[in-house]
C-alpha cells in the first residue's frame, strides 16, 4: 500500500508542475503589454513600473515564472490591486466559508444522492425508481444559478421564510447560520446530488445481483437488513471517493451560487476580481483551486486503497 | 437439380446485414427520451436557424413605453427592464446557446482527439507527456479555468467559446487515448500494419472510425455542459456582449427585478434547463444504443 501511495505521489509532480505551468501562463493570455492592463485605469508611469517589477515582467519568462514559483512555495501570491491587501491573505479569509458552504451541500447531496439512488436500485422498475431517475437528470440539467433565483423568488420574495442573500457564521449564530445556508447549499448540492444518485443505483444494482447478497437472502436474513448491510456497504465504496472528487466540483459551483446569494466567499472573490480586472487575484485562487482539487484527488486515491482490501495487501 | 434446389432455398439466401449505424438507430429509436431530446435538439437548431423569421418582435429595439410588462398578448412572454420582448430575446438567445455549445465542443475535439490518437497510438514518452497535460488541466476544476480563461482573453462571445473549448479538451484527449488504447491491439489493425499502411493512415482509416460512437455520446453530453458554461459567463457578462440577447446575461438582469418581474428570469432559465435537458436525454439514449452488452 505505501508503495502505491508513493507511486501516487510520484505521479503527482509532473501534474503539479504543468498545473503551475497553465496557472502562470494566463497573464500572458492578456492582449498586449500585462502590466499595462493589470494597471487598469491606472496610467502612472510610476505604477506601471512598480507592476513591472513586482510580477518581473521586465525579465525574461523563464525567470518570471521561477519568481513566481518561488513567490508561491512561501505563500506569495501577489497582492490584489484592487484590494491592495495580499491574495494569500484575501484567499485565507474567503475559502472558510466556502468551504462551509460546500460541506454542508455536499451533506445535502449525499443524503438526498444516496439515499434515492438506494431506493431506485431497490425498487427498480417501479414509480420510485422512475422518480428517482427524473430527480437525476432534473439535477444535472438545471442551471444552479437559475435554481438559486428561483428559490429566492420562492423562499424569500413570495413566503420570506428564509433569507435571500448573506452570511453568518455558525460560530456566532448556529440557526441564523442555517438559515442563511439551507438555500444556498441545496442549490450548490442539487447537481451533484444528481450524479451521486446515479452512481450510487449503478453500484447497487450490481451488489444486489452478487452472490453474497443471493446468499445472505438465501440464509432468511431480512431484506431492509440485506440492503443496508450487505449490499450498500460494499455498494457505498466508490460512492465516497466520487464524493471527494466531487467536492472539487462544488468550489466551482460556488462561483456562481455564492454570487447570487452575495455570500463573501471565494466563488464571490474571483467574481469580483474578474468584473474589476484583478488578474493576480484570479491566478491565486486557481491555483488555490486547483490544489484542493489535487489533494481532493489524493485523498480520494488514499480512501479508495484503505477501503478496497485488495488493494490494501 | 439438387444445386438449384438448395441455392433457392430461404435458408441459403443471403439476407441484409445491417450496419451497425443502422442497428445502433434503431436501438435509439426505441428509447423514448432520447427522441424526446433528439427532437427538441432539431426543433432548437431549426428556431436559431429561423429567428429572424419566427421571431415577433426586434429582441434589441426598446421600448420605454413597454417596461417591464407582464406577459400579455402581445408580449407572450413579458418585457425586459428596457422594454424589450423577451420572447424575441429568448429565440435569439438560442443562436448563442447553441453556437456556444457546437462551437466550443468542435475546439475541443479539434484540439483533444488528434492528441487523444497521437497519445493513445504513439505510446511512451510522447504518451506520458500528452497525459500528464491532460492530468494537470483536469486538475484545474472545469468552471475556474473557463472563468479565468474567458476574464484574461476578454469579455465574448468569441472568447467564451474559445474558453470553453480549451477546457473540455482534455476529457476529449483522455476518451481518445483510452479508446485508441483498447483498438490499436485489435487483430485488424495489426492486419492494417503489416500490410505496410502508414500510421498516420492506420489511425485515421482504422481506428478513428471505431472511436467516433464514444466521441459522439461524449460530444452529446459535452454540449449539454457547454451550454452551462456558456451561459454561466455570460451570467458573470464575460460570455455574450449587451444588447445582443443570450439566456445567461437575460438571468444576470432578471435577478435585479425578481420581485416586480419573476417572468424576466422564468423563461431564460427555463430554456437553458430544456436545452441542456434535451442533450443530457440524447447523450443517455446513445450512450444504451452504442453499448455493446445491450446488443
Amino acid at each position: 500500500m505505501i508503495g502505491l501511495l508513493a507511486r501516487r505521489l510520484l505521479q503527482l509532480i509532473p501534474t503539479i508542475f504543468l498545473v503551475s505551468v497553465i496557472i502562470f501562463s494566463l497573464q500572458h493570455l492578456l492582449p498586449g503589454d500585462p502590466a499595462l492592463i493589470m494597471a487598469g485605469e491606472e496610467k502612472d508611469p510610476e505604477v506601471i513600473a512598480q507592476i513591472r517589477a513586482q510580477y518581473h515582467l521586465d525579465q525574461p519568462i523563464v525567470l518570471q515564472y521561477l519568481y513566481w514559483v518561488k513567490g508561491v512555495f512561501v505563500g506569495d501570491l501577489g497582492e490584489s490591486m484592487r484590494l491592495k491587501q495580499p491574495i494569500s491573505e484575501l484567499i485565507a479569509q474567503k475559502l472558510p466559508v466556502t468551504l462551509q458552504l460546500a460541506s454542508m451541500a455536499m451533506v445535502i447531496a449525499l443524503v438526498i444522492g444516496v439515499g434515492m439512488g438506494v431506493l431506485s436500485a431497490v425498487k427498480k422498475g417501479t414509480g420510485w425508481d422512475a422518480a428517482a431517475n427524473l430527480f437525476a437528470l432534473w439535477g444535472i440539467s438545471t442551471p444552479n444559478f437559475w435554481l438559486g433565483i428561483m428559490m429566492i423568488f420562492l423562499f424569500s420574495v413570495q413566503l420570506g421564510w428564509l433569507p435571500a442573500s448573506g452570511f453568518v457564521s455558525p460560530f456566532e449564530n448556529l440557526s441564523q447560520s442555517l438559515k442563511a445556508s439551507i438555500m444556498p447549499a441545496f442549490v450548490l448540492g442539487n447537481s451533484i446530488a444528481g450524479v451521486l444518485m446515479r452512481h450510487t443505483r449503478g453500484a447497487m444494482l450490481q451488489a444486489l445481483q452478487s452472490d453474497y447478497v443471493r446468499t445472505a437472502r438465501a440464509k432468511g436474513l431480512h431484506e431492509p437488513r440485506v440492503v443496508l448491510h450487505h449490499a450498500m456497504r460494499n455498494a457505498l465504496t466508490p460512492i465516497i471517493t466520487l464524493g471527494a472528487l466531487e467536492f472539487g466540483t462544488l468550489l466551482s459551483g460556488a462561483v456562481l451560487t455564492e454570487q447570487i446569494f452575495s455570500i463573501p466567499g471565494f466563488g464571490k472573490l474571483i467574481v469580483d476580481a474578474v468584473l474589476n480586472r484583478d488578474y493576480a487575484v484570479v491566478q491565486g485562487v486557481v491555483l488555490v483551486t486547483s490544489a484542493v482539487y489535487i489533494v481532493l484527488n489524493l485523498l480520494a486515491d488514499i480512501g479508495y486503497i484503505l477501503a478496497n482490501p485488495r488493494l490494501r495487501a | 437439380m439438387m444445386a438449384g434446389v438448395a441455392l433457392s432455398s430461404p435458408a441459403t439466401v443471403a439476407e441484409p446485414v445491417d450496419s451497425p449505424s443502422r442497428r445502433a438507430w434503431r436501438r435509439l429509436k426505441k428509447r423514448r427520451g432520447a427522441m424526446f431530446g433528439l427532437i427538441v435538439i432539431v426543433a432548437l437548431i431549426a428556431l436559431a436557424i429561423c429567428a429572424d423569421l419566427v421571431s415577433p418582435h426586434d429582441p434589441i429595439k426598446q421600448s420605454y413605453s413597454a417596461v417591464r410588462k407582464a406577459p400579455s398578448l402581445q408580449h407572450w412572454f413579458g418585457t425586459d427592464e428596457l422594454g424589450r420582448d423577451v420572447l424575441a430575446r429568448i429565440i435569439f438567445g438560442t443562436r448563442a446557446s447553441l453556437s456556444a455549445g457546437i462551437i466550443s465542443v468542435g475546439i475541443a475535439m479539434l484540439l483533444g482527439v488528434p492528441l487523444g490518437l497521437i497519445a493513445g497510438y504513439c505510446g511512451g514518452f510522447i504518451d506520458a507527456l500528452i497525459s500528464r497535460f491532460t492530468d494537470a488541466m483536469l486538475a484545474c476544476p472545469f468552471l475556474i479555468l473557463a472563468i479565468a480563461l474567458a476574464a484574461f482573453l476578454g469579455p465574448s462571445l468569441g472568447n467564451a467559446m474559445i474558453a470553453i473549448g480549451v477546457t473540455a479538451m482534455p476529457v476529449f484527449i483522455r476518451l481518445t487515448r483510452g479508446q485508441v488504447m483498447g483498438i490499436a491491439v485489435e487483430t485488424y489493425v495489426e492486419a492494417a500494419r503489416a500490410i505496410g499502411n502508414p500510421p498516420w493512415r492506420i489511425a485515421v482509416r482504422h481506428i478513428l472510425p471505431n472511436v467516433l460512437p464514444q466521441l459522439l455520446v461524449q460530444i452529446t453530453l459535452t454540449i449539454a455542459s457547454a451550454i452551462i458554461a456558456e451561459a454561466s459567463l455570460s451570467f458573470l457578462g464575460l460570455g455574450q456582449q449587451p444588447p445582443a440577447p443570450s439566456w445567461g446575461s437575460m438571468l444576470n438582469s432578471a435577478q435585479r427585478f425578481l420581485t416586480n418581474a419573476p417572468w424576466m428570469a422564468v423563461w431564460p432559465g427555463l430554456s437553458i434547463f430544456i436545452s441542456v435537458l434535451a442533450f443530457n436525454l440524447l447523450g443517455d439514449g446513445l450512450r444504451d444504443a452504442l453499448d455493446p452488452k445491450n446488443r
